[in-house]
């Protein structure tokens, strides 16, 4: 456009006036007590009370974290030392015997299986969820059901751990069995027998987590601009293809945020995981077979039997736990941020 | 391609409001339209109307008939998602999808078409761009956010975006009103370009803009807060500028009312 500089100041003449109000610029904060004017000093104080109260819980709180990573690191270390195998790639757990042999392989091993096969049938499920609340139910429908899955999410995991093994688990032989005769060519699928697996426990990981992803896709699709909603609409999409044009594509940093805190929370479930699993120490590629353990399940069966090196290693296999955790979440961020200007919340 | 609509009996409702009652008007091909009136009389509504888009709010309805060069749009068979591919609209505040870039925005339409080839796609996105004026502002960054754009900008972005499917028909609901003085003369300086390919209706608070870029105008008007809005005059804008029929239409346009 050439012409528009020519006839900007015209334009502007004719019709600026209702650019020509500025709003009265506001005094700057009186974050700096020691030189605010003494007619100001009583804001000043409070501002200082606060800026300490909020600070000294800041570096309160990294200092209690510190003070217990410092712990955890003496205890572990202790018990490494005297292990006589390689803590990550040993498959047993012996720690209480002499000498003590273990390695956290197996559960580290039980612990991602299990939470990535929970994710995998969790986030699709609750996704779709979320979207038939917010774009398909009628009004009403919509507002009653988004207040039952946020009642939902509410209720401790256990509860829905311990439902998940008392009803559903038994129940659980028959789906095996057809996954096991149908797709056993698949590795995962293969295997001689099944029984209280990964795979069980994954179904019971993956409903505890399925409330809190929908509870929480749902606020994100809420939030999606009708603006963006109604453009799609009246390019003449459809339904669906307006949820792949305008509500997946805003919504995709907040889902993924959601998938985080429930992986957070299956990797990290212990009752139900221990419950159900037959607690051996093995890796095994068959998903369907009766075995498996997992890092939070295994401190949970171990901690009362262990003696002073056993705790030791528990801790350890926390502490790896930990850092399999923090790698995620480093790894969904980075997925986040790689497209931080397309993500829509600049505008 | 530009397309004659004729209104019937038109009637909206808000769930138990009727918020307009009784449109009968009739939009000339490759004319522009404009629809004037004070707030919540109607006119935004009927606009909407004209690609169902009023019925994607929750309990919104419509009476009467919208005759599309005589196919009716409110027929038994005719799938809404048709007639907005036909009917193409441009909103108040500038609308480009947040996570997709210039290119991307402008070709949302076409890939909701089916068009996958790389060839067609980057001739359209060019044709488009150049159709809403703003093909050299954005040439060398057709890969970056359309979000990134300035308000003017976003909104000829919105425009190419609608253009580049080749409606017959484009709706605009107050394009203006949320952008400054020459970003507007802009819009406007298009409009008048757009007119020779499509039959463009606009709703607009800006009496001067209708005076200046439309050929007939509607004026709509309502009794009292809580009534339907109602058409009081339809004319050539001309008419209706200098020698309105309708006491009421006079007032408005003078000034003297509202």
């Amino acid at each position: 456009m050439t012409t528009e500089p020519d006839r900007s100041a015209d334009a502007a003449e004719q019709r600026g006036a209702a650019t020509a109000t500025a709003p009265p610029e506001d005094p700057p904060p009186a974050d700096r007590p020691a030189v605010a004017s003494a007619g100001r000093s009583r804001v000043g104080t409070a501002d200082l009370v606060f800026k300490n109260l909020t600070r000294t819980a800041g570096l309160g709180l990294l200092a209690l974290i510190a003070v217990i990573a410092i712990f955890l690191v003496l205890r572990a270390t202790h018990a490494l030392s005297a292990n006589t195998g390689d803590f990550l790639t040993t498959e047993e757990w012996f720690p209480n015997a002499t000498p003590p042999k273990f390695g956290v392989a197996a559960t580290l091993y039980g612990t991602v299986v299990s939470a990535a096969v929970a994710m995998v049938i969790a986030v699709p499920v609750a996704v779709g969820i979320a979207l038939f609340i917010t774009v398909y139910a009628p009004r009403q429908l919509s507002s009653v059901l988004g207040y039952i899955v946020d009642l939902l999410a509410a209720v401790p995991s256990v509860v829905y751990g311990l439902w998940g093994l008392i009803v559903l688990a038994p129940h659980m032989k028959g789906i095996q069995l057809w996954l096991n005769d149908y797709f056993g060519w698949i590795p995962l699928f293969s295997g001689d027998s099944v029984g209280r697996s990964l795979f069980v426990a994954s179904v019971v990981l993956a409903i505890m987590i399925l409330p809190i992803v929908a509870a929480l896709s749902r606020e994100v699709f809420l939030q999606v601009p009708i603006a963006h909603r109604e453009a799609a609409l009246a390019l003449g999409a459809t339904r669906w293809e307006m949820i792949r044009t305008a509500v997946l594509p805003y919504g995709k940093p907040g889902v993924i945020s959601a998938s985080m805190l429930g992986l957070g929370r299956a990797m990290g479930e212990t009752i139900a995981v221990a419950l159900v699993l037959p607690a051996s120490f093995n890796i095994s590629a068959h998903l369907l077979s009766p075995a498996g353990n997992t890092i939070a399940a295994n401190v949970a069966n171990g901690w009362g039997e262990a003696n002073d090196i056993g705790r030791g290693a528990l801790i350890a296999s926390g502490l790896v736990l930990f850092i399999v955790a923090m790698i995620v979440n480093i790894i969904a961020r980075a997925i986040v941020a790689r497209r931080r200007e397309f993500s829509g919340s600049s505008a | 391609m530009a397309t004659r609509i004729d209104v019937t009996g038109l009637t909206a409702y808000y769930g138990k409001f009727k918020a307009v009652a009784d449109v009968n008007l009739t939009i000339e091909p490759k004319n522009v339209t404009a629809f004037i009136g004070p707030s919540g009389c109607g006119k935004s509504t009927v606009l909407r109307t004209l690609n169902r888009m009023h019925e994607v709010l929750p309990g919104a309805r419509v009476e009467g008939k919208v005759l599309l060069d005589g196919e009716d749009l409110y027929g038994a068979g005719t799938d809404p998602v048709n007639v907005r591919r036909t009917v193409g609209m441009v909103f108040q505040r500038p609308n480009p999808f947040p996570t997709m870039s210039i290119y991307e925005n402008v070709i949302a339409g076409l890939k909701l078409n089916g068009v996958r080839k790389k060839a067609l796609l980057d001739e359209r996105v060019e044709e488009s761009l150049r159709g809403a004026n703003l093909w050299e502002e954005v040439k060398d960054r057709l890969g970056r956010p359309g979000a990134g754009l300035s308000g003017g900008q976003q909104q000829r972005l919105c425009i190419a975006r609608a253009i580049a499917v080749e409606p017959q028909v484009l709706l605009m609901d107050e394009p203006c009103s949320a952008l400054d003085p020459i970003s507007t003369l802009a819009i406007e300086d298009l409009i008048t370009k757009l007119k020779s390919s499509f039959t463009i209706v606009i709703v607009t608070h800006n009496m001067q803009q209708a005076s200046r870029v439309s050929d007939a105008t509607a004026f709509f008007s309502l009794e009292k807060t809580g009534d339907p809005g109602r058409l009081v005059e339809f004319d050539k804008t001309s008419k209706i500028f200098t020698n309105p029929t309708e006491k009421r239409t006079e007032d408005y346009v003078s000034g003297r009312f509202g």
